[in-house]
């Protein structure tokens, strides 16, 4: 009788527990069709366009891809590319930890309303924020006649050209930044001037090692789209070979001459960019949590 | 440090956070700023910090002025309930902060700097902890660090807002002794503020009562609690027994039966009488003025405790001897033998 039981006893609470541990679980068909249907999108959406662009730049072999990057047009290209964003991304990095500091630990009027001036730049096609350069620099524009008389050339050269990127990547240093401000308060800031801290001091070794993950996070994210920026750089840039074409541009004219080999291998290097971003994200969201 | 406190009045949009608050701190005090929240405790501490500016009236400092002198010129140790230390610091670090941002003449070497923080942890009993991150410490860990990073500055008043609160019971218990002791050291001028009146009352030399944006009482701990200046005292600190009396002629008249307790002063018209609940003998019927019916006896030990219906639907509570027989439902007469009177509706 006793070994009966002692036999009887696991099994059945092994059996209840199984039979609990199921309950809890979706049935294995729809696991697989749900899983299936969230590849395939992955695979279709992402995946592919992908590896599309890297199979297209390194089809006719390594030396070709090379030598599409190597012309003077395509290094203009990317050198432009690069010295805009580093404009923007800097403006938009001292502007975004201002703006934060300035929401976050100070009381003003008119505060709500800045708020929603910096989420402004999302809700607006890029093509808007370009064309709004145009109406105030261009040759009609309100300062047209001024710039003119005193040859000043912002549209259709560098200076257009950053200030249609500022302003496209212009929330998301300051996105990122706020809310986390906003949860930690103003105790530590208070505790460092109390204890004879500078405001600059207090800034530099209080307020912004608190925040730096995600202001590197935003840097980052700032930067990616600063790079990839097509719409509002499009309206401003005026498609000069050589000189205000940006990456991104430059691949839309090689494409639209037939030269798709050439055009993949540019685009490459900004689907590049957007792999070393995503990796780079991953790093820093796992190096803020640890902390 | 001397801290005087003239007229303090301040005001967050309609409300009033304090209003006219004067107070002297003499060198070397403990003193907790004891009151309900929304009494405006913490804004009082925060003006004396220089947090907050008063809408009116000036903080003097050793007897000069501080109204023009910032947080940072006034040298004072704040102290914050949820400890604020800087997370991306170590321990030693965070100690080390007031004096590494010192622009003094007297900024320290670096080797001075260790040997002074060294003391400090030594002081708060954590040297062991200087090189941990604040995550990895327990709360009252955290609040002794706090606390030795604002001693680091060597203040001259330190300022502690709820510098319990956040602990759990035990170790609340624990850091307020130590508290007590460490002020013996190092005799620091200290102000903290508090909700919990045995917090107050154990650790401070002064206790100042406040509600609704005035003080209510300065006083020792004795003072506070054997003399209660006011209604809101008496029934914030300790446990109250009240009864509606009224005043005729310097005598205390209940429910229309003139008793042989005296008016203490107070002028005709209704009247409570406050007792605590140790202050009350329960005697036969016949030979007391107020009477009641017991509804229920409970506790064991020294702390016995009879429930007694007054006649108007209050419920009281009284200490009881521990040998005395009493039954539920028996009918009692009530004498305090020591008791406060104040004016009803005041």
């Amino acid at each position: 009788m006793s070994v009966v039981l002692g036999t009887l006893r696991p099994s059945s609470a092994s059996k209840r527990a199984r039979h609990l541990r199921d309950s809890r679980r979706e049935p294995l068909l729809v696991g697989w069709i749900l899983t299936a249907i969230a590849v395939t999108f992955l695979v279709v959406f992402l995946v592919l366009p992908l590896a599309t662009v890297f199979h297209q730049a390194l089809g006719r072999g390594f030396a070709a891809y090379i030598k599409a990057l190597m012309e003077l047009d395509a290094l203009a290209a990317i050198r432009l590319t690069l010295v805009v964003s580093v404009i923007a991304v800097a403006s938009n990095l001292a502007f975004g930890v201002i703006a934060a500091w300035a929401i976050t630990k100070f009381e003003f009027p008119g505060k709500s309303a800045l708020i929603t001036l910096i989420d402004l730049p999302f809700s607006v096609s890029p093509v808007i924020s370009g064309l709004v350069f145009v109406l105030l620099f261009g040759a009609q524009g309100f300062f047209g006649a001024w710039l003119q008389a005193h040859d000043i050339q912002i549209l259709f050269a560098l200076p257009g050209l950053v200030l249609a990127t500022t302003l496209v990547t212009f929330p998301f240093v300051a996105r990122e930044l706020i809310p986390l401000m906003q949860e930690q308060g103003t105790q530590d800031e208070e505790v460092a001037i109390s204890l004879g801290a500078s405001g600059l001091q207090t800034f530099f070794r209080v307020t912004l090692p608190n925040v730096k993950w995600a202001l590197l996070y935003g840097v980052l994210l700032c930067n990616a789209r600063a790079m990839g920026e097509f719409g509002a750089v499009s309206v401003v840039s005026g498609h000069v070979r050589g000189e205000t074409n940006t990456m991104p541009l430059y691949v839309e004219i090689l494409y639209n001459e037939y030269k798709f080999m050439a055009a993949f291998a540019v685009a490459s290097l900004l689907a590049l960019l957007a792999l070393v971003t995503l990796v780079a994200k991953i790093v820093l969201e796992q190096r803020a949590t640890s902390e | 440090m001397r801290i005087g406190i003239r007229n303090i009045t301040k005001r967050f949009g309609a409300f009033t956070a304090l209003a006219g608050v004067n107070l002297e701190i003499v060198t070397g005090e403990l003193v907790a700023l004891l009151g309900p929240s929304g009494s405006g405790k913490t804004t009082l501490l925060r003006i004396i910090a220089g947090l907050d500016w008063p809408d009116e009236g000036q903080v003097f400092l050793d007897g000069q002025d501080a109204s023009e002198r910032s947080v940072r010129q006034r040298q004072v140790g704040f102290v914050f309930q949820h400890y604020a230390l800087f997370r991306h610091m170590t321990v030693f670090e965070n100690v080390a902060f007031g004096l590494r941002v010192n622009r003094r003449a007297t900024r320290l070497g670096e080797e001075e700097i260790r040997r002074r923080v060294e003391t400090l942890l030594d002081l708060v009993q954590l040297k062991w902890l200087a090189n941990r991150y604040p995550s990895s410490l327990s709360g009252g860990q955290r609040q002794r660090i706090a606390l030795a990073r604002a001693l680091a500055i060597e203040p001259r008043v330190l300022l502690l807002d709820e510098p319990f609160g956040a602990l759990d019971a035990k170790v609340r218990k624990e850091l307020r002794r130590w508290l007590r002791n460490l002020h013996e050291d190092i005799h620091v001028t200290s102000v903290f503020v508090t909700h919990d009146q045995e917090e107050a009352l154990e650790v401070a030399d002064r206790v100042v009562v406040m509600n609704e944006g005035r003080i209510e009482q300065i006083g020792t701990p004795k003072d506070i609690y054997d003399s209660p200046a006011t209604r809101f005292v008496h029934e914030f600190i300790g446990e109250t027994v009240m009864v509606p009396v009224s005043v005729e002629n310097s005598t205390i008249v209940y429910k229309g039966i003139e008793t042989d307790l005296g008016a203490q002063g107070l002028k005709n018209g209704p009247a409570n009488l406050f007792a605590r609940p140790y202050e009350i003998e329960v005697v036969a019927p016949n030979d007391a003025v107020i009477t009641g019916k017991i509804t229920r006896v409970h506790g064991l030990g020294p702390a016995r405790r009879a429930e007694v219906v007054l006649g108007n639907n209050n419920i009281v509570e009284i200490d009881i001897p521990r040998l005395r027989e009493l039954q539920e439902g028996q009918t009692v007469g009530l004498t305090p033998h020591r008791y406060r009177l104040f004016a009803a509706g005041g």
